[in-house]
């Protein structure tokens, strides 16, 4: 009783001044509203438009956002969720929680069919090296495997890098994947539980080369005007991740959620999103991609399994990967 | 709450596995820790020499570092090209890397020799100093001092210290996994993790964090029957400088202190000197993200504090042990398990971004409660050992004896629990991370954001930043303590 009474008394405080404008939530992962983020240009740029408050709520990545909306089921506040990737969509699709979205023409490099997601912006996973250090990049998992190069990865239980690595080898090799793991085992140091601890100890030196993007080196190239960065171009091509936005069914706001995926997909968040996030645009805007993507290394082959692939064969790459690295 | 969504109860091989390095890990760590405190408390006791205070006041420092962050400082002095291999190269050893057990043990030990040190100083300090001149005016040999007076102050002591700190490392699965090299370090915790994370399997989570319960629970009950009371009965509290023996005690005491000092804060020293640069250019957010980091350390010490007392006491009058256990129990539940508990439980009532930092502080003072509950309890029984039978014939009321008798003697543990509990709060990440809204980052939080924008060098400044915030806190609460317990 008194925990309702307690949660009754806060509710009056914390609600917002009753106004009339609609507001309209959007759950996505933290760094997208952090103050580098994408999240409060785009926030300024639709409000200004829509005649509507948005409201980000977040969760810690793209993996946790999907754990949110199901601890969350059918009485979710949210109307939007922004953040999710293919290897997710299938298991949130499943959910039924989510509802048709209409299409938007994109640009991928891979045809996108899903009908209750929209992508809103992707890269290529790479490892990422210093020019400095490492003269003669791998140019394949192979040649990565019989080198001396150390590298450190991202661990596919507790991270969407760490996933799509696993995944890229699995689309690659097959069958043979446990065997290229086995062969990697002595060039991984370690395995962190996210990208940011992985990208760290990579800058510090600790590692070679480090499981990031292609479009990593942009952002030292053009931020800091440091071109010592390059991603290694394998032969075998890259996995992709592919980030997408979807709406939820009990959304009280549709018009408004479709109106925002719209502004999503649109020019003047496309451009936010690649100097943000880091990311190729889900569609090139019409002033084309920042100074300095031009140097970045393009793929010959783009490797993306569909949501379903993705879902069957998430469970046993990550035992395969596990039985390897653990001998 | 999660409990209640369990459903299969069988163990994976993997979770199997899991639970075995689980053990050894922590049980190596902690055997480490608490072995290597007792010559360094015990220096640190009998000697006195330059800046002696502040390097037990720097002691707290590693404990209450993210954990991030010191992983980086060590990595800094103990991975490739730091000064460890740079000095095995000019000797043309080969390169040593410090992935695998031995790092994370490694990093445990950092981590948990200063809380270990500094719980058994308390140790030392407790035995009345009238002991020591009667065992010096017997002119008693300082072995015999040591089987008489400090032999059965450890038993007493080093049981819980040693339960303490293998409770923490059972629970910590970020230094496993960084260090560890790879999925063969896997601990209960990261699989408590990816299947709240990943694989949304409530039951399986809820089933290893059962497992989890049950280890820490018998970890605790074990620790609590080895436990001896050491009976020395009560002192005068005075101030009494203890001589201490020359020679080559003398000199391993010296050893001793140098290689402690040198082991922990040459990777603080890392941490400092990376995140300098940086500090000219501090992005805007940093200062209300502070704030924010300081009121809850604060608001969820003082709780912790005030909770940890009122069970410290009760466990000290009780012959139970379940007090005991109710108390440490938090130890082994993950920050992620009990933020997801909570979010269950108020979600019904009010939007749970609403109640983030409330969540925080409650989340915070619940997980640093047994940390402080440990460091009280054995002063408590010595006090209930001393005192109780005093202030019971004297029928004294309970006000007057919290007043003028607890408080002033437990003020150093009280002092220092409180800022340990804050510093920890400061560092906190997991629980806030479930629940922040739009704008509502704790600096940990804010580091994080840092790192995810590619922003390192600002990281590194904003880590130094939460670094000397969480010690200012640490040490006023800790000065706080002993300034009342001195007076």
């Amino acid at each position: 009783m008194t925990t309702k009474l307690l949660a009754a008394g806060l509710a009056i405080f914390a609600s917002p001044a009753l106004a009339d404008t609609p507001v309209l939530t959007v759950l996505t992962y933290d760094s997208f509203t952090s103050e580098w983020g994408p999240g409060p240009a785009i926030e300024k740029g639709f409000e200004a438009t829509c005649g509507c408050d948005v409201k980000f709520i977040t969760a810690g990545d793209g993996a946790a956002l999907l754990a949110r909306v199901k601890l969350e089921g059918a009485d979710s506040k949210a109307d939007l969720v922004v953040g999710l990737d293919t290897n997710l969509t299938a298991d949130a699709t499943a959910t039924g929680l989510f509802a048709p979205v209409t299409a938007q023409a994109n640009t991928l490099p891979v045809p996108f069919e899903d009908p209750n997601f929209i992508p809103f912006d992707w890269g290529y996973f790479a490892f990422v090296y210093d020019k400095t250090k490492v003269t003669t990049p791998p140019t394949s998992f192979e040649e990565l495997a019989a080198s001396n190069l150390k590298v450190v990865i991202e661990d596919p239980r507790s991270s969407t890098p760490g996933l799509g690595l696993v995944l890229w080898v699995k689309a690659a090799y097959g069958d043979k994947a446990p065997q290229i793991w086995a062969d990697l085992a002595d060039n991984i140091i370690t395995v962190t539980p996210g990208w940011s601890e992985a990208y760290g100890m990579f800058t510090e030196g600790q590692a070679d080369m480090v499981l990031s993007y292609t479009t990593s080196p942009a952002y030292h190239l053009i931020a800091e005007s440091d071109d010592t960065k390059a991603a290694a171009s394998f032969t075998e091509g890259h996995y992709m991740q592919v980030e997408v936005a979807g709406k939820l069914a009990t959304s009280k706001q549709p018009a408004l959620a479709d109106a925002f995926l719209a502004y999503l997909t649109a020019d003047a968040a496309q451009s936010t999103l690649i100097t943000t996030n880091w990311m190729y645009p889900a569609k090139t805007p019409a002033e084309g991609l920042p100074k300095g993507f031009e140097t970045l290394i393009q793929p010959a082959k783009s490797l993306l399994m569909t949501a379903a692939d993705a879902e069957a064969a998430r469970a046993p790459a990550i035992a395969e990967w596990q039985a390897a690295l653990s001998k | 709450m999660v409990a209640a969504r369990a459903d299969s109860f069988a163990l994976a091989p993997a979770d199997l596995q899991a639970l075995r390095f689980t053990l050894l890990q922590a049980s190596l760590s902690a055997a480490v820790s608490s072995l290597l405190a007792i010559p360094v408390a015990r220096a640190l006791f009998r000697r006195r020499f330059p800046l002696r205070g502040a390097l037990i006041s720097l002691l707290a420092a590693p404990f209450v570092l993210p954990v991030v962050v010191a992983v980086m400082g060590l990595l800094t002095v103990f991975g490739r090209g730091g000064p460890i291999n740079t000095g095995l190269a000019w000797f043309g050893l080969p390169e040593v890397s410090i992935f695998g057990l031995h790092g994370i043990v490694l990093a445990n030990v950092f981590f948990n020799l200063p809380l270990a040190t500094r719980m058994l100083l308390h140790g030392w300090q407790a035995i009345p100093a009238e002991r020591f001149r009667l065992a010096q005016s017997l002119g008693l040999p300082p072995s015999a001092q040591f089987r008489h007076l400090e032999a059965p102050m450890l038993r007493a002591r080093l049981p819980g210290i040693f339960a303490v700190i293998l409770l923490i490392c059972l629970a910590s699965f970020a230094i496993a996994l960084m260090l560890g090299g790879g999925p063969k370090a896997s601990t209960l915790e990261l699989a408590i993790y990816q299947s709240l994370r990943f694989e949304f399997d409530l039951g399986r989570a809820a089933l290893l964090a059962a497992v989890q319960f049950a280890l820490c629970a018998a970890i605790t009950l074990a620790a609590a029957r080895l436990t001896l009371p050491q009976g020395f009965g009560a002192g005068l509290s005075r101030h009494l400088q203890i001589s201490a023996p020359n020679g080559w005690r003398r000199a391993l005491d010296i050893i001793a202190v140098i290689v402690a000092a040198v082991f922990l804060f040459a990777p603080l020293l890392a941490v400092v000197i990376k995140g300098l640069p940086g500090l000219t250019t501090l992005p805007n957010g940093l200062w209300p993200a502070a704030l924010r980091s300081v009121s809850v350390a604060i608001v969820s010490a003082v709780l912790a504090t005030s909770a940890a007392l009122i069970l410290a006491n009760g466990a000290a009058h009780s012959k139970s042990r379940m007090i005991e256990l109710a108390a440490m129990l938090p130890l082994a539940a993950s920050s992620l398990v009990l933020g997801t508990g909570l979010f269950l439980l108020v979600r019904p009532f009010i939007a749970p971004e609403n109640l983030a930092l409330a969540i925080t502080i409650l989340v915070n003072a619940t997980l640093t409660l047994p940390y402080l509950f440990r460091l009280l309890l054995p002063e408590a029984r010595q006090l209930q050992a001393d005192y109780g039978r005093l202030t019971e014939s004297l029928g004294l009321p309970r006000r007057t004896i919290l007043r003028f008798v607890t408080l002033p003697r437990l003020a150093r543990p009280l002092g220092y629990g409180a800022g340990l509990a804050a510093a920890l709060s400061m560092g906190d990440l997991g629980v806030i991370a479930l629940f922040a809204g739009d704008g509502g980052a704790t600096l940990p939080l804010f580091v994080q954001h840092l790192i995810g924008a590619y922003r390192l060098q600002q990281a590194a400044a904003a880590a130094l930043i939460l670094v000397a915030l969480s010690f200012v806190l640490f040490w006023a609460f800790d000065r706080l303590g002993s300034h009342y317990a001195d007076a």
